[in-house]
């Protein structure tokens, strides 16, 4: 029996919705749901990465499907990007179905079986606007995505923050979905078909191509939370419970990342400068903004969520250089900056979900989100810390992980730009690449105080003696996820040979053929610059087990155990360690302009002096009140119209038909 | 990878390793002579460790399984350091392995690791040490990764060894861009390696300390690794500076005759190193902590500048 793979892919869609919706028929059930449905979601998702990574390597399959709307049926299309974008969803959904079999708790927030329900939903309707050939099935399947995650962000929808939080995110996205519409509007160039093979095989004039890419920048970039669309980012990810907080992060940003680089690179088919400039300046905008606001956080997931900013922007600089090079007709650099832009979506899928997931853990431990009121928690949650140090390494962009790697792709494919035509855009290269190597070191700062002030030092609060270690659920979705993030940095020859198929389709060259082995890692030439992360650790590891044991074989083994020294202060108390707005003090300090800066010092004869110092998004103030003001009063104007009286309101109608009348006769 | 190449990893390797405690110690010599004090012996340092290994650990009662693995991760990961820079010969089978990025790189996850370490305890001043290294650390990376991009333009590779290869064996040129890079690289290097102005590495004043203070909680054999390793670290990136600005000597591939003729090479200039290190040291004060980000925000400065005038110029 052989299934084709693009009917195994929408099978494993339409097993998704089965299993939403055999939630339902005992929603308050909360065995059904995470000891049955959950684990065969997780069972789905495993098939779906086997099947795509089947799919990377095979012809592109086409098929249209007996649903929609008469005379428009839905179109179907499964290539090496679908397959790659479907590999990654799959396979960090397993992960986190997994944990969130053993993550659901029964009266926390809506019943367990709609929460059910809203999860598989939103990865069926994320898989098919990964599958979508048409704008039609596409703008369905996104909609669905963004309503789906819509009530899975506002599950404890009873406290109005978190409504608020919603409505933000479904505002911006729907700013977003209706610039992705007038995109493919655009893209349809007349012709009234909106399949994507017609919109394929168009050739659009530069001006209409450039709208269409411009629109397709705004409407994705609402989604990925490129700066300044970002702002609900950090307002729904804390919102959203653990696992769909992990979720959207991890692969519901990709799926945006997929749109732009299906429009771009697919359908519109050509590039020019002056985009990859464009979406390299986003990008750096987003990346450096996205970590200097992660380092002042308080709040756990409001951390990762700036932090997810910043990736997105390192994704889009990297995108950035692949449109750069790819106008400039050079196909093996554009395939090098293509590769690092698509190695970097997976390791943020692996490594921000595995945090997401173990910020939810210790949320579950100590119902406890902020990182002030946290601390020690390695030893009481050793699981747990253990999988969030390999996170905190992989996303610090360390070797030998996963981060690194494509860091490394990244600030190569940078090197190799003052090869470039033009003059100016050589200048401006090295500044691109201070750029990252900056959010890229900030990373690092983020990530200690992350790990730093959460599980390491001692408990801030008393409570949190009783944290308990997460279940073995939770366990195998963490250290599946911990896992993706070792493999991906040790083996990212492989890696590339799985992304080759992407990049030959749209650059016309692959990495495959360049890497010099299964061993190293050597893009171009091995002259230029190569990279072996196993031998790199293995040297590592060897040297570190050598120092240890010759340590030991030469000197004694005595301990002894005492009273922290601290220079000898003897009153040490754990209100004394660094809260997380100590620890970002020097961010602030370094990066005062960026914020608005509101403090509020106690009076010198204060006998209960308070010290407090918000931080807020300038860009909240710059752009978006301004928009809500002028909104507010525009509608103010109209409101003249509404009398509330029905004989006003018909003549309105009438006057209405006259006027018509007038101009159709 | 050949077997020369391999013996020559290895006794670059072990070098580094034994020669690391007797820079330090040969700094702190020139550091006493500069100020006029009599100096310490030139094993002083091996001494310090001797006894350092032979008394027993004090390890605090809530200290982790990390607190304990960090010494040797951090010392591993140094020596790996030092073993990618090529001080000898170019013919490292490690530099297919780990180029100019991964070395970076590698110094970073060190300094993760002393970091958090330094927290792990929970005292006071753990945390402060930790937050000011990484306050330091996430401006002078990139500055120094700046400075290794300008060798890697002009060489047009990020192999070390093929830095080192196109720096010592071309015609005499004067580059530029190498003057700012230099500059930039000596600031990054008095940051890193803890020493004045950025911070004091013979003070043991609380509120000033930045090294010091997140190896405070360690003892014994740990404090030992946690002094080797910094002594790894100052080698290091002499070893690195020396490999970018002043290459002569080393040898090139397979080249026996070269290797042992590259040894006394490498002794001379990092005695020279060490002396001027001294000298900076004795010349310069100590700055206060906020000052350290617009040193090293015109490191970082410099060394972009490197970058752009490598490309105005030179390309």
């Amino acid at each position: 029996m052989n299934i084709p793979a693009l009917d195994a892919a929408l099978a494993a869609a339409a097993a998704w919705i089965a299993i939403g919706l055999a939630g339902t028929l005992a929603p308050r059930s909360l065995r059904l749901s995470s000891r049955v449905l959950f684990p065969a979601g997780a069972l789905v998702g495993l098939a779906l990465a086997a099947v795509a990574l089947g799919a990377l390597f095979a012809a592109p399959s086409v098929r249209i499907l007996p649903l929609g709307l008469p005379d428009l049926p839905f179109h179907a299309r499964l290539d090496a990007l679908s397959a790659f974008f479907l590999l990654l969803l799959g396979s960090v959904s397993a992960g986190v179905s997994v944990f969130a079999s053993g993550y659901l708790r029964a009266g926390e927030t809506s019943p367990p079986g709609l929460q059910c329900l809203g999860y598989h939903l939103f990865l069926a309707s994320m898989a098919l606007v990964l599958l979508a050939d048409d704008a039609y099935f596409f703008m369905v399947a996104w909609e669905t995505m963004a309503l789906s995650s819509f009530f899975l962000v506002t599950s404890e929808h009873r406290d109005p923050a978190i409504r608020r939080a919603g409505f933000l995110y479904l505002l911006i996205a729907h700013l977003g979905a209706i610039s992705i519409l007038l995109c493919f509007g655009a893209l349809q160039g007349g012709s009234g078909d909106y399949t994507f093979e017609t919109m394929r095989l168009m050739t659009q004039p530069p001006a209409w191509a450039s709208a269409a890419f411009l629109l397709a920048l705004v409407g994705f970039g609402a989604k990925a939370g490129i700066v300044p669309l970002h702002v609900w980012l950090p307002e729904a990810h804390p919102a959203a419970p653990s696992p769909v907080s992990a979720l959207m992060s991890a692969v519901m940003l990709k799926t945006a990342v997929y749109g732009l680089l299906r429009v771009t690179l697919d359908l519109i088919g050509f590039s020019l400068w002056w985009w990859g400039v464009v979406v390299l300046a986003v990008g750096l905008v987003s990346a450096l903004f996205g970590i200097v606001f992660a380092a002042v956080q308080s709040d756990m997931k409001r951390l990762l969520a700036y932090s997810s900013i910043e990736n997105i922007g390192l994704v889009m600089a990297g995108f950035g250089l692949t449109l750069l090079f790819r106008s400039f007709g050079m196909g093996t650099l554009a395939a090098l900056a293509l590769t690092a832009t698509l190695y970097h979506c997976l390791n943020h899928g692996f490594y921000k979900s595995l945090l997401f997931l173990a910020t939810g853990s210790v949320l579950h431990a100590t119902r406890e989100r902020s990182l002030g009121r946290l601390g020690g928690l390695i030893h009481r949650m050793p699981w747990v810390a253990w999988c969030a140090l390999v996170g905190t390494i992989a996303i610090a962009g360390l070797p030998p992980l996963n981060g690194f790697v494509s860091e490394w792709l990244l600030l190569q494919a940078f090197l190799f730009t003052p090869g470039l035509p033009q003059a100016y855009l050589n200048m401006l290269v090295p500044v691109a690449a201070a750029v990252v190597a900056l959010a890229a070191a900030l990373s690092g700062y983020v990530m200690v105080k992350f790990f730093g002030v959460v599980f390491l030092g001692r408990a801030r609060e008393p409570k949190l003696a009783s944290a308990h270690d997460a279940g073995p659920w939770e366990r195998t979705g963490l250290a599946w996820l911990a896992a993706g993030c070792i493999a991906l940095g040790l083996m990212p020859a492989t890696v590339i040979g799985m992304l080759d198929p992407v990049t030959r389709s749209f650059t016309g060259t692959g990495m495959a053929s360049l890497t010099h082995g299964w061993l190293y890692l050597a893009p171009i030439e091995p002259q230029r610059a190569s990279y072996s992360p196993l031998l790199f650790f293995v040297g590592a590891a060897l040297l570190i087990v050598v120092a240890w044991l010759s340590v030991r074989a030469f000197y004694h083994g005595r301990v002894r155990r005492a009273a922290p020294w601290d220079c000898g202060f003897p009153f040490l108390d754990s209100r004394m360690q660094d809260t997380a707005e100590g620890f970002g003090q020097p961010v602030r300090h370094v990066f005062q302009p960026a914020f608005r800066a509101s403090t509020e010092a106690p009076a010198p004869a204060d006998a209960r002096p308070r010290y407090r110092e918000t931080l807020e998004d300038r860009l909240w103030y710059w752009l978006y009140l301004p928009v809500a003001r002028a909104t507010a009063r525009a509608t103010a104007l109209v409101t003249v119209l509404q009398r509330g009286r029905i004989s006003v309101y018909l003549m309105y109608s009438f006057a209405t038909l006259l006027v018509l009348l007038f101009f159709v006769r | 990878m050949s077997t020369s190449g391999l013996a020559a990893q290895f006794t670059e390797l072990v070098l580094a390793i034994l020669l690391a405690p007797v820079l330090t110690g040969w700094v702190n010599q020139c550091r006493a002579w500069l100020q006029n004090k009599s100096a310490p012996s030139l094993f002083l340092p091996y001494r310090m460790l001797a006894k350092l290994f032979e008394k027993e650990v004090v390890l605090a009662h809530n200290a982790s399984p990390l607190f304990r693995f960090a010494p040797y991760l951090v010392f591993g990961c140094l020596a790996l350091a030092a073993a990618i820079v090529p001080t000898l010969g170019t013919d490292l089978p490690l530099n297919a392995a780990a180029d100019a990025i991964a070395l970076v790189g590698l110094l970073a996850l060190a300094r993760l690791f002393i970091a958090l370490a330094g927290m792990d305890i929970g005292t006071a001043f753990g945390t402060l040490g930790a937050r000011r290294e990484m306050l330091v650390g996430f401006l002078a990376e990139p500055a120094l990764l700046m400075v290794l991009f300008t060798a890697s333009l002009i060489s047009h590779s990020t192999s070390l060894a093929t830095i080192v290869e196109t720096l010592a064996h071309r015609e005499f040129v004067i580059y530029p861009s190498m003057a700012f890079a230099g500059v930039a690289f000596t600031m990054v290097s008095l940051a890193e390696n803890a020493r004045i102005p950025v911070d004091n590495p013979a003070t043991h004043l609380e509120l000033t300390m930045i090294h010091e203070a997140m190896i405070l909680e360690y003892s014994g054999r740990h404090l030992a690794m946690m002094e080797w390793a910094a002594s790894l670290k100052l080698f290091v990136y002499s070893c690195m500076g020396l490999a970018l600005f002043f290459p002569f000597g080393v040898a090139g591939g397979g080249d026996w005759l070269g290797i042992v003729l590259a040894l006394p090479a490498l002794l001379a200039k990092l005695a020279l190193g060490g002396a001027g290190l001294a000298l900076i040291e004795t010349v310069s004060a100590k700055m206060r902590i906020f000052r350290a980000p617009e040193f090293l925000g015109s490191a970082f400065v410099f060394a972009v500048l490197a970058m752009l005038v490598h490309v105005l110029l030179e390309a």
